[in-house]
């Protein structure tokens, strides 16, 4: 039995390079998890010492200091301080730095010292500070600090050694206590000031690169042109991209699930396999490239710098519903799936402003509403163009996009009045300094997103699936019964009592049936109406195509728009149900949030309804 | 004079923070972040169109963005 590896906790600000040299320290072999009983990503990996033994390391949440402002802080702050449930206190502290931002950082660095854990300080980005003309004497910040101090540029694989060596030495000699920390953080930031100003060599005039783009990029009026133009191009990325490698998804699922029916015999095994499984997890998997797309932008944004700079373009517009520019990223990251918008909230300070973002994340159209709006529009509206370049068609997804950024609009100052009760919000950030973003990082961290995002499509999608596939074989038809198998399952009878109350709002059986399987994800209602209509369609593409004429011909165009109405707004979605009940602890806000959004889609879907058949549609 | 009214692209110096005039939660940030009596502290840009809010400056060695309701409650002096 070897003993356990000690444990070595990577912290510092936001900014301060903190991940890049994790990922320096522990390669591609991470784990990702969440600490105990919070929802904060923990990630963890190995790095070796010299002599091969093993350290276990894990990348704390970026944090400004010991008193949290956000639940990321608050992690980071429990974790040093050895009072999370069921995590073991790091045995040493490597205090990740930003060379070029002494002055600010060393505050939280002279905190966490005072802690007496064993320490090593990494002088990080040590390259961009000289680059911005600041010499910097470390043997001297070491003296001040107390505890030895590495250069490091995390990016460049500079400096990882001898600070493997340091922590090895600082984990076998506990380094004498020094002086306690000042109690005040006036005094604090002082003592961080004098040791800073102390350990510069010299100062000259830098390059200034991130000034002169912010120029450019905070402009009143260029900066909001260019952030326009920047989420433009990744929409059209997004569903421009993606049509390649989601056609091969499909295929890759089609030669599946046919091998699977010439090896079969057909019996409920098959039917479990390829309606059950296959039909159902694979139909949430072709949404894999236009995730991996959407945060292939949103780490490139992060990565650089650039995102902050839209927080702060958009904080304005943002405060006229009582959010702030804090919300923007999440809300952002929502138009792929609301799950990685309602987990990126954490970062958000205020609490009721976090609350009210993670409400309103399902109205923005995330990318399983696509393939519902995709039959619906090319069934019923005629492609015609009604100007130059554009087409009505796609002005009708438009315009559903809009209406659910006005719908989120709208819940959102609702909410932050009447429910939170917010009075103000706040927008406070540090805007870091551009950097061009480094390939590998983005590649492991696109890895980590297609791997998380697939473990849940293998766990909770799958047992989803099953579950309605279940409810929609069971109990089975009698033989020669003119009954469909679909009607008389209990899913079918479930629609019977469904029927009465979405009828009002223009729906018939065959919606109020497909409504139930598109509980657990949106586009499933796709592939319930196909079967509805008694069409062998291996997946929702095909099904698609030879599922619009059969639509037009049975539903009314007003029907047709009160169900686009309805997806606008209805929370269908199990697995963001899920998610908002573990960010909120709780049931409260999950039913809150799936009562208010399913009343909005009753209203728009009937007012969508009334209003069409006043006009004779 | 106040962080929202102070020239952009100036050096000036941060004289008092009237911490009573902001909620906890801001002047604990703000604290977090460096901002302090005595330190240096430049505007570099405001927000956008019309609303020029918020305010991006520069503290230490740090660019931070923050609101001009909150700007108000700093007092700078122009550096000479």
């Amino acid at each position: 039995m070897t003993e356990m590896p000690p444990l070595v906790a990577l912290v510092g600000n936001p900014n301060a390079g903190k991940s890049a040299l994790f990922n320096a320290l522990t390669g591609a072999r991470q784990k990702i998890a969440n600490y105990p009983g919070v929802t904060v990503e923990r990630k963890s990996g190995r790095a070796p010492f010299a002599d091969g033994r093993p350290v276990e390391m894990i990348d704390l949440p970026g944090a400004y200091s010991l008193s949290p402002d956000s639940l990321d802080e608050a992690v980071t702050r429990d974790v040093v301080l050895g009072n999370l449930q069921g995590h073991r206190r790091p045995d040493a502290l490597v205090i990740v730095l930003d060379a070029g931002n002494l002055d600010n950082h060393l505050r939280f660095a002279l905190e966490l010292i005072a802690q007496g854990l064993p320490t090593v300080v990494a002088l990080n980005m040590i390259d961009l500070a000289e680059r911005d003309g600041l010499q910097l004497d470390s043997q001297k910040l070491a003296r001040a600090l107390g505890v030895p101090v590495i250069e490091t540029v995390a990016v460049r694989r500079r400096g990882l050694e001898p600070l493997m060596m340091q922590l090895e030495e600082a984990l076998h000699n506990p380094r004498p206590v020094i002086e306690p920390v000042a109690a005040s953080i006036g005094a604090q930031n002082q003592r961080a000031r004098d040791i800073a100003r102390a350990v510069i060599i010299s100062e000259t005039a830098g390059r200034q690169w991130t000034r002169r783009l912010d120029a450019v990029l905070l402009h009143p009026v260029g900066g909001v042109v260019i952030l326009l133009a920047l989420l433009f191009l990744m929409f059209q990325a997004v569903y421009g991209w993606s049509e390649a490698p989601i056609g091969w998804i499909e295929s890759a699922f089609a030669l599946l699930s046919d091998g699977i029916k010439n090896a079969m015999p057909d019996g409920l095994m098959r039917s479990f396999l390829t309606d059950g499984v296959i039909a159902g997890v694979g139909s949430v998997i072709v949404f894999l490239p236009q995730i991996l797309i959407l945060f292939l932008f949103i780490l490139l944004l992060e990565a650089s710098g650039y995102m902050t700079r839209a927080a702060f373009v958009m904080d304005r517009l943002m405060a006229a519903v009582g959010l702030s520019g804090h919300s923007f990223i999440p809300l952002l990251s929502s138009f792929a799936c609301a799950i990685p918008g309602i987990m990126a909230t954490r970062t958000i300070m205020d609490q009721k402003e976090r609350l009210a973002t993670i409400l309103i994340a399902p109205l923005m159209t995330c990318s399983a509403r696509l393939p519902v709006y995709t039959v619906i529009i090319g069934a019923f509206i005629p492609a015609t163009n009604i100007g130059p370049g554009i087409g009505l068609q796609g002005l009708v997804l438009f315009g559903l996009y809009i209406a659910g950024i006005l719908g989120a609009m709208l819940a959102a100052s609702v909410i932050q009045r009447f429910v939170t009760q917010s009075r103000t919000s706040s927008f406070l950030i540090e805007m870091p300094r551009y950097q061009w973003p480094r390939v590998s990082d983005i590649a492991l961290n696109l890895w980590q997103r297609a791997w998380v995002f697939l473990r849940r499509a293998g766990t909770i999608i799958f047992a989803a699936t099953i579950i309605l596939w279940a409810l929609l074989s069971f109990p089975k038809a009698p033989q020669g019964s003119n009954v469909s198998q679909v009607e008389y399952s209990v899913a079918g009878r479930i629609a019977d009592g469904l029927e009465p109350i979405v009828r009002p709002i223009g729906f018939n059986h065959d919606i109020a049936l497909a409504l139930i399987p598109a509980m657990a994800a949106r586009e499933v209602a796709v592939s319930a109406l196909a079967t509805v209509y008694a069409i062998d369609a291996a997946d929702d593409d095909a099904a698609a195509t030879s599922l619009g004429p059969k639509l037009a011909a049975d539903w009314s165009l007003a029907t047709a728009l009160a169900f686009l109405a309805w997806f606008v707004f209805a929370p269908q979605c199990i697995s963001t149900i899920a998610v908002t009940r573990r960010e909120t602890n709780g049931w409260k806000w999950p039913i809150f949030m799936v009562t208010y959004l399913f009343a909005l889609a009753y209203a728009a879907a009937g007012i969508t309804y009334w209003t069409a058949r006043s006009f004779g549609l | 004079m106040q962080l929202d009214h102070l020239p952009l692209n100036r050096m000036a110096v941060i004289r008092t923070i009237h911490w009573d005039d902001l909620p906890d939660q801001e002047g604990h940030r703000l604290r977090s972040l460096g901002f302090e009596p005595g330190v240096a502290i430049e505007a570099l840009h405001k927000g956008i169109l019309m609303w020029r809010d918020p305010l991006a400056v520069r503290v230490g060695r740090m660019t931070v963005a923050l609101r001009t309701n909150v700007a108000a409650a700093i007092d700078c002096e122009l550096s000479a």
